[in-house]
């Protein structure tokens, strides 16, 4: 009767606000059948991670467009690992220039999808990457 | 397992109790060992709804409701009290995804470790409630939150669960949503404990109140010490509530945008508390919460055990002799139950 559901945090850091792309995927991932939670602009990095504790999330989307993401994104990963969620699936988008793809994925980042991404490829990287728990 | 999550629920480790949410929504089974060994631990928090139509304000409500119970911005006089919130939202019909919004408007509280929010889809369930939030609010509970807080969907008239599953519900409505004909209609009106009305800045508040007190003389004439379905005790006059005429749901103007009239909510949702008890009303509703979910319970656990005995295929028979009309639907089911051995 009741059923798994692979949950989303869809989160925008730091102080850009634009945040139109994040709700075209955080629609994209509700007709993929996923329950998407979408905190609204301008988290913190702290924030972000209570919402995952919170919500028990699987995956963690992240939307940057400021051009922050190298001092966001590794702030992010450092706080999961500190809080024991280092299995939860993170991805980001936005504006991310490819010299600092590598780096970001130093920090465990698993996939980075840029402008021109299609959202097939999106939610299909997330079915096929999403952690395997009970 | 099961163990280590009730003793971090217990001592309130808040990854335990998100653990379990999950467990409860995905799979009753799993958690139905934790709720059991938790179930001792509930029955202290109070529980407040909060339901309305979409966009009237329920989300914004509520952050500001928890910021005063969290001791306000200083000013207030109250001792604080930890805070639990679950937000429910609908499940796409089509998808079986959803969008759980409710907290951009609660980033307020963020940061707050008396805090912890939980949003969660519908997956189904049409009372305005998720089948897991009745577990979930005990969850809350065991873990120590005092207060509550059950948003439901955008809730139109029918969306009643929220009554069977709080102390205290909210009805928050706000201006231009309909005449007074709306306000006489059955429903979701008729479960206020309290009603707000919300974003009344704007033009016709004082319509919308009005009609509401109108609603409230005439429900106050044809059933004078009738309250939630049950006969009302009289009782002593405290706060919103007298001997005559039991408990009559104030009407309360809030701008929740601009953190306006909220303290007037949580002082008639602290009456509506002294109320409950002092009127043995709690005593009935904690009774008849409990049949109905013993009922729930009772069917969920027939219902398993008699498709436990039903065998591959033979379901999927029986919606073919339905739709070749060879059988209906009561006569099938009728069957069934027969054939198991199950009456």
């Amino acid at each position: 009767m009741t059923e798994k559901r692979i949950r989303v945090l869809v989160a925008k850091p730091g102080l850009d606000g634009h945040d139109r792309g994040a709700k075209v995927i955080a629609r994209a991932l509700r007709d993929a059948g996923m329950e998407v939670i979408y905190t609204g602009l301008r988290q913190t990095p702290e924030m972000i991670v209570e919402a995952a504790v919170q919500e028990d999330v699987d995956v963690i989307g992240m939307s940057i467009l400021s051009g922050a993401h190298m001092t966001l994104c590794p702030r992010v990963m450092k706080l999961l690992e500190e809080n024991g969620l280092d299995d939860i699936l993170v991805v980001a988008g936005g504006i991310i220039p490819n010299d600092d793809v590598p780096a970001l994925k130093d920090t465990g980042i698993a996939g980075i999808f840029g402008p021109g991404t299609s959202i097939e490829e999106v939610t299909r990287f997330i079915k096929e990457n999403v952690r395997k728990r009970k | 397992m099961s163990s280590d999550v009730v003793k971090g629920v217990l001592a309130g480790d808040r990854r335990a109790v998100a653990r379990l949410i999950t467990m409860i929504e995905n799979d009753g089974d799993e958690a139905r060992g934790a709720l059991a060994d938790l179930y001792p631990h509930t029955g202290q928090a109070h529980i407040v709804g909060v339901t309305g139509a979409p966009g009237t304000g329920k989300s914004t409500l509520v952050n500001e409701l928890a910021k005063i119970y969290r001791g306000g911005n200083g000013q207030s006089v109250r001792s604080p009290k930890t805070v639990g919130i679950i937000a429910v939202d609908p499940t796409s019909p089509f998808s079986g995804g959803a969008i759980l919004g409710d907290r951009i408007r609660m980033r307020e509280l963020s940061g707050d470790p008396g805090i912890f929010i939980r949003s969660m889809a519908t997956r189904g369930s049409l009372g305005g409630l998720a089948r897991a939030t009745a577990d979930t609010i005990k969850v809350l509970d065991a873990a120590g939150y005092q207060v509550v807080f059950v948003e439901t969907v955008g809730a139109g008239q029918s969306e009643v669960d929220i009554a069977k599953a709080a102390h205290t519900t909210i009805v928050v409505q706000a201006p231009g949503l309909g005449d007074d004909i709306q306000a006489i209609k059955a429903g979701i009106l008729e479960i206020a404990d309290i009603f707000t009305v919300n974003k009344a800045d704007r033009e016709g508040a004082d319509n919308t109140v009005m009609a509401l007190q109108m609603l409230l003389d005439l429900d106050h004439v044809s059933r004078p010490i009738l309250h939630h379905g049950t006969v009302m005790e009289n009782v002593g006059k405290v706060g919103n509530f007298s001997k005559e005429q039991g408990w009559r749901p104030p009407i309360l103007k809030t701008v929740a945008l601009h953190s306006q009239g909220i303290e007037a909510v949580v002082e008639a949702v602290e009456a509506h508390l002294v109320y409950l008890k002092e009127s043995h009303t709690l005593y009935q509703r904690e009774q008849e919460r409990i049949e109905s979910e013993l009922n729930d319970a009772l069917q969920q656990e027939l219902m398993r055990k008699l498709l436990s005995r039903v065998g591959e295929g033979e379901l999927d028979d029986l919606i073919q002799c339905i739709s070749q009309r060879e059988l209906d639907p009561y006569s099938a089911a009728k069957r069934l139950i027969e054939e198991k051995r199950f009456a």
